[in-house]
């Protein structure tokens, strides 16, 4: 693996059963390259969370991965609504989503605060009305 | 335990994965919430569970669960018993409250885990 692997996935909006595919996918291929258990769980529980939200708040999205022999980065970019207040967001417990997604088992308000615990670097450029680009760094 | 025994303390009916009942199973999380669970459970094998829906096996997929039990007699559709069968997850199925299942499992000496 001398050169950085690129993935590309297209998140469909408003459709739930589907959402956590890509994140199924990319640790089927993390598995394929032979890398540690530690860090494939990492890069899953974010990458599936981020996954969930692109979903449930920003009407999907655009996720990349790239794989290097030394960390794997994931971009998760929306053009939904942003997020209006990004500290609190990162509170664990807070959250803005509807009942309906509760009654799905997720809006816990564990999605940024658990996407943060799982990386090495997570940084979240957000425009209201514009969207917001999530970057996570897990280092292997 | 093997998760066997965790179909035998539960009195649980196997939905899918027959085959790798004998593997072992070290300890448990029990929630409704697949947030929670993705916040919490760290190297837990067997999930117990009152939701039904295909995002209960992509949280046990990402989180290696070997084996999930759908508690108070709530019985998953083909769909999320073929998703599991695919990944190779254990499915039970139990009439037994949430409760009552994580306590029977605790009392057999299935712990909650590391924090």
């Amino acid at each position: 693996m001398d050169e950085a692997i690129v993935l590309k996935y297209e998140i469909s909006p408003d459709d739930f059963t589907r959402a956590g595919e890509a994140s199924s996918d990319v640790k089927g291929k993390l598995k394929q390259l032979g890398v540690s258990p530690e860090a494939i769980r990492k890069v899953a529980i974010a990458m599936y969370e981020g996954e969930i939200n692109m979903v449930i708040h920003a009407n999907g999205g655009e996720i990349t991965v790239e794989i290097t022999p030394v960390e794997i980065k994931m971009i998760l970019a929306d053009v939904g609504p942003g997020i209006p207040d990004v500290e609190q967001a990162m509170k664990a417990g807070y959250s803005t989503a509807p009942d309906e997604v509760r009654s799905l088992g997720f809006g816990a308000g564990m999605g940024l605060p658990n996407m943060k615990k799982y990386t090495d670097d997570m940084t979240i450029e957000t425009k209201m009305g514009a969207g917001t680009t999530i970057t996570m760094i897990v280092r292997i | 335990m093997t998760v066997k025994d965790v179909k035998e303390i539960l009195g649980a009916r196997v939905l899918t994965g027959e085959e790798f009942l004998d593997r072992e199973v070290r300890s448990a999380c029990g929630s409704d919430m697949m947030s929670d669970v993705l916040a919490f459970s760290k190297d837990h094998s067997v999930l117990l569970t009152g939701l039904c829906n295909p995002q209960v096996i992509r949280t046990a997929e990402m989180l290696d669960i070997v084996c999930l039990v759908f508690v108070r007699g709530k019985k998953p559709d083909e769909t999320i018993i073929d998703m599991a069968r695919e990944r190779e997850i254990i499915v039970l199925e139990t009439g037994h409250r949430m409760f009552s299942s994580c306590g029977m499992l605790y009392k057999a000496g299935l712990g909650g885990g590391a924090i």
